[in-house]
């Protein structure tokens, strides 16, 4: 990237744009359906008797009046007919219009009302995606088929989070997951890095070829410090559109056997309680912008927890919990909050550790991945993957074979 | 095949109501219906122990529904019916009450509906439609019953060969029907040079192709023609009815309606035909829609629309006089009192007491209804032939 985008400058005198998001009231299950688009599946109702895909979301089969279960489907399909919205009466599309809608012809059966993208017409073979909207429910987005499409189209910017010319706040930028983090913004155009050091200050952070880069502004951050993280915040002139939670405290040990009392604590103070600290100290600064993110990295042993890292897993289920309540306090205002689970890192904290471990490149790229496509849950590399698969299918077998 | 149905021996429409319709009203739907029977009792002399049985459409009487209008406006009737079908319950509440009637069920059936329009009602009526609707609809671009009937126009638009001089041709010549309606909120003339100016609304749809909710009431009674008589109300006898909802669900765009399900029992049952019908008060939220009726109905072959309405003359005194009050795109859509409209006036033209200019000579009336945008076409559908007694 030769040309950086310039970062978004503020009128100090200019009314502060009011945001408002899409229509929210849904069904149950409608619910379960965005349950599952947030893991990024394309999911259709389908009958468990005659096999029958069902759209919009029942509770019984049309066909038979059998039973539903979600399934994974085809999401290739055709359009029928579209229209452009040009005027309407809620808030949030008025502040978006035109809006292009059109009727798609699923491979899987159904027929769906889509958001259609603007290259599209009536007639074209379509990649219908499950996307989150603005409100946090899931949504229809037909897309030209996979290739070169153009990501520009602002319709599709609604459902994604994009980096280039964004300002991002990266929350622990020393580690090795939060340097390759802070590497893959800059690569992705974003115009300002604020990378979040822990003090003390240190020659080899001044030196680091990743601090030195020109969009990237070092930052004395420690989360379990208020002023230390009010100091941070204040040096950000201007928006902060993205927050990139990277802070965690990794030991080993049990709860009565092995179990330190003080890691434990520090634990909780980064994971947890810093994580409040963090979003009391940048959820009003995400609101107010077009497209505000906050991203936080999990162990997926927050999922079950862990004998072996118990403090730790109970230290990243606390966080989960956290998060999971910010997240309701952010849909109001169109924040997404994105979860991006992982296992064991290939870091200096899991040296002892048996692969696979996950390199910290390729948690950044999952990181961006997850902003660019919106979304809400991913789980990078095998272990992580694993553990969400096993945990969805039977969270009781799952957490004690965890814990044996 | 099933049984024919039964024919509606014994049973009279008559006392059309239509309370003034006005763009927003700070009052509720009851009040709406109030003034309908207030009207009715001066029309006709009825008093709320005359009427025993009450069929009620409304979309805002919330938490209400027909039992809370029943004590709210003094009614005991031993027959009560609510119906939530909008823009198909004027037909539907006639062949309820019809059979009511017939049966002993009830004497005199009021068949009322009501609704108001508040200030910013409109857009929390949309955000609560339906299940679907919040679920598939709304969340996509919240563009009401515009973006779904622009879907359902672009899809009919590329079936078949109509273009929007032919629905203006529609839309404009129930403007010109309007111009004698005192009642009809929007009278002025509409010109094809300015409908097909208008601003595009959720294209193809544009300004002219929309009904502009309001508030109002309509009401009619269904009783015997003896009744009638006694009581000096010219009447109107029922020949054929038909309702279907959820009509060809595999249809993957609505380009026909319940109608062709059972348009051929229909007009058996009438013993006539549409060449017979004098005038014709169809559903019209938009034109797309009167368009499809008219070839559902039997008035042309399906895809032949377009010449259809080129050739035909629409206006009051023309060769089918259609929506003869202006329609809803002219009159006003009175939120279910809309699905009503095409019942009351109907009825008006054929025992002659029209709201303006009366079509020549009319004997036989055709109503359409057509109601409820669940997710992407509407849902149910009925029509009925209405002959006047003299």
């Amino acid at each position: 990237m030769t040309s950086r985008t310039p970062r978004e400058a503020r009128d100090p005198l200019a009314r502060k744009k009011a945001r408002h998001t899409a229509p929210a009231t849904r069904s149950r299950a409608m619910h379960a359906m965005s349950a599952r688009a947030a893991q990024g599946r394309f999911v259709l109702q389908v009958c468990a008797s005659c096999g029958t895909a069902t759209y919009p979301p029942r509770d019984a089969c049309p066909a038979c009046w059998g039973e539903l279960a979600w399934q994974d489907c085809q999401s290739g399909g055709e359009v029928l007919c579209e229209t452009t919205i040009r005027t309407s009466t809620d808030l949030y599309f008025r502040d978006h219009l035109p809006w292009r809608v059109g009727k798609v012809a699923l491979d899987a059966g159904p027929l769906a009302l889509v958001h259609l993208h603007r290259d599209l017409t009536a007639g074209d073979r379509v990649q219908v995606r499950l996307l989150l909207d603005r409100g946090g429910n899931a949504a229809m987005f037909a897309c030209p088929l996979p290739g070169d499409f153009d990501m520009s189209d602002p319709q599709l910017r609604e459902f994604v989070v994009p980096v280039a010319g964004k300002t991002v706040l990266v929350s622990d930028a020393r580690s090795a997951i939060g340097l390759a983090v802070v590497r893959a913004l800059h690569d992705a155009g974003a115009s300002l890095i604020v990378a979040g050091l822990a003090p003390p200050s240190r020659q080899s952070d001044r030196d680091h070829p990743v601090l030195r880069l020109a969009a990237v502004q070092p930052v004395q951050l420690d989360l379990t410090d208020q002023v230390s993280l009010s100091e941070a915040l204040s040096k950000i002139g201007g928006p902060l559109d993205i927050v990139i939670n990277t802070a965690r405290h990794v030991r080993d040990g049990g709860v009565s056997i092995g179990g330190n009392i003080v890691e434990q604590r520090r634990a909780f103070e980064v994971a947890a309680i810093g994580l409040t600290r963090l979003a009391q100290g940048c959820g009003p600064m995400l609101a107010g912008r077009p497209h505000g993110a906050f991203v936080d990295l999990l162990s997926s042993d927050a999922l079950t927890g862990s004998a072996h890292q118990a403090g730790f897993a109970a230290a990243e289920a606390a966080r989960l919990s956290l998060l999971q309540a910010f997240r309701h306090e952010m849909r109001g205002a169109g924040v997404r909050i994105l979860s991006v689970f992982t296992g064991p890192v290939e870091d200096e904290h899991h040296q002892s550790v048996p692969p696979p471990k996950v390199a910290p490149a390729r948690i950044a790229a999952a990181i961006v991945e997850a902003l660019q496509q919106g979304r809400e849950q991913t789980c990078v590399g095998d272990v992580a993957s694993d553990a969400m698969a096993r945990w969805l299918a039977d969270p009781a077998l799952y957490t004690r074979e965890k814990n044996l | 095949m099933s049984r024919p149905p039964a024919p509606y021996d014994g049973v009279a429409v008559c006392a059309p109501v239509t309370v003034p319709y006005a763009r927003f009203s700070p009052e509720s739907a009851h009040w709406w219906a109030g003034r309908a029977l207030r009207q009715l009792a001066q029309a006709t002399g009825l008093t709320a122990r005359d009427i025993d049985g009450f069929c009620f459409a409304s979309f805002s009487t919330a938490p209400d529904t027909a039992v809370g209008l029943t004590q709210h406006l003094g009614l005991s009737p031993r027959w009560l019916d609510h119906l939530p079908t909008g823009g198909a319950s004027g037909v539907m509440a006639l062949r309820r009450a019809a059979r009511a009637v017939q049966c002993g069920d009830a004497e005199i059936v009021l068949c009322l509906a009501a609704d108001t329009n508040h200030i910013d009602s409109f857009r929390h009526s949309l955000a609560g439609f339906s299940r679907f609707s919040q679920d598939a609809v709304y969340p996509y671009g919240f563009g009401g019953p515009n973006a779904t009937f622009a879907l359902i126009t672009d899809a009919y638009m590329r079936a078949f060969d109509i273009t929007r001089e032919d629905f203006g041709k529609l839309c404009i010549a129930q403007r010109a029907n309007a111009g004698s309606n005192p009642l009809a909120l929007q009278r002025r003339p509409l010109t094809l040079e300015a409908y097909l100016a208008g601003r595009p609304i959720a294209d193809p749809v544009h300004l002219y192709d929309c009904v502009m909710p309001c508030a109002g009431a309509d009401a009619f009674i269904v009783t015997t023609p003896e009744i009638a008589a006694a009581r000096g109300l010219a009447a109107a006898s029922v020949l054929a009815t038909i309702e279907r909802h959820n009509a060809f669900p595999d249809d993957p765009v609505q380009l026909r309606g319940g109608w062709a399900m059972d348009i051929g029992r229909f007009w058996d049952a009438a013993g006539i035909g549409p060449s017979d019908v004098d005038t014709l008060q169809v559903y019209d939220d938009y034109p797309v829609i009167v368009a499809m009726q008219i070839e559902d109905l039997g008035f042309c072959q399906k895809g032949e629309v377009a010449q259809f309405i080129r050739r035909t003359r629409f206006d009051i005194t023309g060769d089918l006089p259609l929506n003869t009050n202006g329609g809803q795109l002219s009159a006003g859509q009175a939120g279910a009192a809309g699905g009503f409209q095409n019942v009351t006036e109907g009825l008006r033209q054929i025992i002659r007491q029209p709201l303006g200019d009366q079509v020549p000579d009319a004997e036989i009336a055709l109503i359409s209804g057509f109601g409820l945008v669940n997710y992407d076409r509407g849902v149910c559908t009925g029509a009925a032939v209405l002959k006047a007694l003299r």
